[in-house]
């Protein structure tokens, strides 16, 4: 297999398996300052049942994702070492103030979020839990800066030419202010929040559905489904700002998101497919809609692909479909969230069994739509690994054989496999527990067994 | 301009050390941890690093983050060249993280030992490759006139690097010893530092013969010191603290055992930076020419501006919190209903 290919995919799973975790703990976080919080001021035990509980869970998923993020600070250099050559210079500062800023805030108060319920007063804990979301919303914000530069790059000049030539940042707040950042930090962030507060609602209206923990799942559930609809409006919102983004700065981009093929007043679709050779869409199309959404006139112009050389288009039908179902899930969200709130109001949410069902299984309706979501931007953005300035093809280290990465690639697929079905067991055995005050099975047999019995590995 | 790279130098060399003299102790309570058998033990040794190791971790993330924005073409150059040994290295951080959290998840003492086993496995795995690529820094890999690996000449299994990977399991399993006495107490601190003595003894053999080694085979790395004698006491000031460590441990003051311990692997990192001062990468083709150097691969002016104002910004402020979280969790470890 081609040595470009396989570094790409294996590019995408590491990336894409260590994006399950980090907006869980980002969206876990932002919803465990709201629980502490109000444990800290009404002093009410159940919240405080509530923050153990999910801090548990919140352990967890830190952890994977501490685990497979180490991955990606060596992965720039050994498979793309010269893109690194060419954007270090830009890149590196930002992932170094990740490094100092982010990761240490996080993974220093982690310990104290963990560990320290009886060593430090309630508020001092409160601050700790404040300090790990904060870190973790922190690195959100500077990897996704990062990654607008190489949507939007700005404050850089080139120097150097051919094999030597590489970026050199000449204004530090032109790069971290490109023209996409801030659009893509909230949407990214506001993407995070989706994926902790489905999977508290999921959580919620399992206990529901079981009749188990009901007074914790019941308020758990009121205030996963408020913040749901708040934060469904909020990426409503950041969506329209972030695709005029796109239109404006990366037209290739967008062109692809809804397979415009001729530049003119464009169509949204609402479910399609592309067929590239044809260049049309077949499907159900609503005329001048995306015109509208971009310029406000349904009659005004889209940069369509025949405005680029066709060796710069992206895959356009891999693109169409990955924005649309990003669409989809923000879809299905807000149909089980304005259920749910409807049903919760009449208090007859524990009898709807079809909707306690569709609540549990929307925990993955975010974690589908943040894949598809940066495939959309990712693959969107090829053939460009630094769009206009460096092809992806141009980024990728050759002195490496296939083989080479054949193998590495199948290690990580075998690892997280792993890691996957490990993450789902563990996390199943939290859940079916519950937030009792009882501690988990963590003493072996009795205290006494544990202090002089050797381990044996044959027994069960 | 001149005084940049040295600056961003100087601030990696730092980070090298915060994450030896850190994550060294993680690692070495990792590689003592299947010489003990009851799993009252093994989650006292868990729980001894258990609330701090993961912010000893981000340190190797800060080495590796400053090499790629200060000295891109090293970084590139570094990882592409060993691509292996990285993805070995990867494996063996993510069970190391995976083994933390799992292992106490599940009553099972069949789970448990499992992942005793992976805990301990990955911690000598990290020691030993990261000794092993350092030793391969020391000696030199095939770089050529492009700053690029010649893959053929390339074998990074070679006697001096490898005794450098058997350096640092003894230096961290030694390191580990001495933190664990601190931080257990009764008959398990008995036995901890009866082992702590042994530790020191098997470090000090293979510190002398690596000490010995570079003498004789790593001339390169004694040139400076035998230019400007001063350098020499960095070398006498590292012997120094091992017999330090002989010495406070004799006196059971393992407090002070373990500062020795941190001053001995700041000197070593240290006596790494003279021998190779300017070079970061030596070329073992030519070494005048094809090393990649602070001054052949750094970034822009203003790019090393930027880093040394985020590191005077961030690193005070680490350090600051990391004191306070590390007193907080001072004294012996008590297991509770919490602990891992």
């Amino acid at each position: 297999m081609d040595l470009l290919l396989l570094s790409r995919i294996q590019f995408a799973v590491n990336i894409g398996f260590h994006y399950l975790y980090p907006p869980l703990s980002i969206g876990l976080g932002f919803l465990l300052i709201i629980m502490e919080g109000m444990y800290v001021k009404t002093k009410n035990p159940l919240y405080k049942q509530m923050t153990k509980f999910w801090v548990k869970v919140f352990a967890l998923t830190f952890a994977i994702g501490v685990a497979t993020g180490l991955v990606q600070v060596f992965a720039f250099g050994t498979n793309w070492s010269r893109y690194s050559r060419f954007v270090g210079d830009v890149f590196g500062s930002a992932l170094a103030a990740e490094g100092i800023f982010a990761f240490f805030l996080e993974a220093g108060f982690l310990g104290l979020m963990l560990f320290g319920w009886e060593k430090v007063k309630p508020s001092i804990h409160y601050l700790a839990t404040i300090m790990v979301a904060a870190g973790a919303h922190f690195s959100a914000i500077w990897i996704v800066v990062a990654n607008s530069w190489m949507q939007t790059p700005a404050g850089y000049k080139i120097v150097g030419e051919g094999d030597q030539a590489r970026a050199v940042v000449t204004d530090f707040w032109e790069m971290i202010f490109n023209p996409s950042a801030v659009d893509r930090v909230i949407h990214v962030v506001i993407g995070c929040w989706l994926s902790g507060i489905f999977l508290v609602v999921s959580v919620a209206a399992y206990y529901i559905l079981k009749k188990r923990h009901v007074a914790f799942a019941k308020t758990t559930m009121k205030i996963g489904l408020i913040t749901g609809a708040v934060t469904l409006l909020l990426q409503f919102i950041s969506a329209d700002s972030s695709a005029k983004g796109v239109a404006e700065n990366q037209p290739a981009k967008l062109a692809a998101m809804e397979g415009i093929f001729t530049s003119g007043p464009a169509p949204m679709g609402i479910i399609g497919w592309v067929d590239t050779e044809e260049r049309r869409v077949k499907g159900i199309q609503i005329p001048g809609l995306l015109s509208f959404l971009i310029h406000g006139d349904f009659q005004q112009p889209v940069v369509g692909l025949d405005q680029i050389p066709q060796e710069d288009w992206p895959k356009v039908n891999v693109v169409f479909q990955a924005y649309h179902l990003m669409v989809y899930m923000w879809g299905a969200m807000v149909a089980v969230t304005a259920l749910g709130l409807y049903y919760l109001r009449k208090k007859k949410l524990q009898n709807q069994r079809w909707l306690l069902w569709g609540l549990i299984v929307s925990v993955g309706f975010p974690q589908i739509a943040n894949q598809v979501g940066w495939m959309t931007a990712e693959i969107g953005r090829q053939p460009w690994i630094v769009q206009g300035l460096l092809r992806t093809s141009q980024g990728v280290t050759t002195s490496l054989s296939s083989a080479q990465v054949f193998g590495s690639l199948t290690m990580f697929v075998l690892i997280y496999l792993l890691l996957f079905a490990l993450f789902l067991f563990l996390l199943d055995r939290k859940i079916k527990h519950g937030p009792t005050d009882e501690p988990e099975e963590m003493i072996y047999r009795n205290m006494y067994e544990a202090s002089k019995t050797p381990l044996k590995t044959n027994e069960t | 301009m001149a005084g940049l790279e040295f600056l961003w130098y100087l601030v990696i060399a730092f980070s090298v050390i915060a994450y030896t003299v850190l994550d060294g102790f993680d690692l070495g309570v990792g590689m003592l941890h299947p010489f003990v058998r009851t799993d009252t033990e093994r989650r006292t040794f868990l729980n001894a690093i258990g609330p701090v190791w993961d912010g000893n971790e981000v340190w190797i993330v800060v080495v590796i983050g400053a090499l790629f924005a200060g000295f891109p073409s090293v970084y590139a150059t570094l990882f592409s060249s060993f691509y292996n040994l990285t993805m070995v290295l990867i494996a063996c951080l993510i069970f190391r993280a995976a083994a933390i959290e799992f292992r106490s998840q599940k009553p099972s003492p069949r789970w448990r030992s499992l992942w005793d086993m992976v805990f301990a496995i990955a911690s000598f795995g990290i020691a030993f490759f990261i000794g092993l690529a350092f030793g391969n820094l020391v000696q030199g890999i095939p770089l050529n006139a492009e700053g690029e690996l010649e893959k053929a000449l390339f074998n990074p299994w070679r006697p001096y690097p490898i005794l450098i990977g058997v350096l640092a399991m003894a230096l961290f399993t030694m390191h580990g010893a001495i933190f664990l006495v601190m931080k257990t107490e009764g008959e398990l601190q008995e036995k901890l530092k009866k082992w702590t003595g042994r530790a020191i003894i098997l470090f000090f053999i293979v510190y002398a013969t690596t000490t010995w080694a570079t003498w004789v085979y790593m001339p390169h790395m004694t040139e400076r010191m035998r230019q400007s004698p001063g350098f020499l006491s960095i070398g006498v000031l590292a012997f120094l603290s091992i017999v330090n460590i002989f010495w406070e441990e004799h006196k059971r003051r393992y407090g002070r055992a373990f500062i020795s311990s941190c001053i001995g692997i700041a000197l070593f990192v240290a006596l790494f930076g003279v021998g190779t001062y300017p070079m970061l990468i030596r070329s073992d083709i030519d070494s005048a020419t094809y090393s990649l150097t602070i001054y052949n691969a750094s970034s822009s002016a203003l790019t090393l501006k930027i880093l040394i104002i985020i590191a005077i910004l961030g690193v005070p402020l680490v350090i600051a919190y990391g004191i306070w979280i590390y007193r907080i969790f001072r004294g012996k470890v008590k297991l509770g209903s919490h602990s891992y």
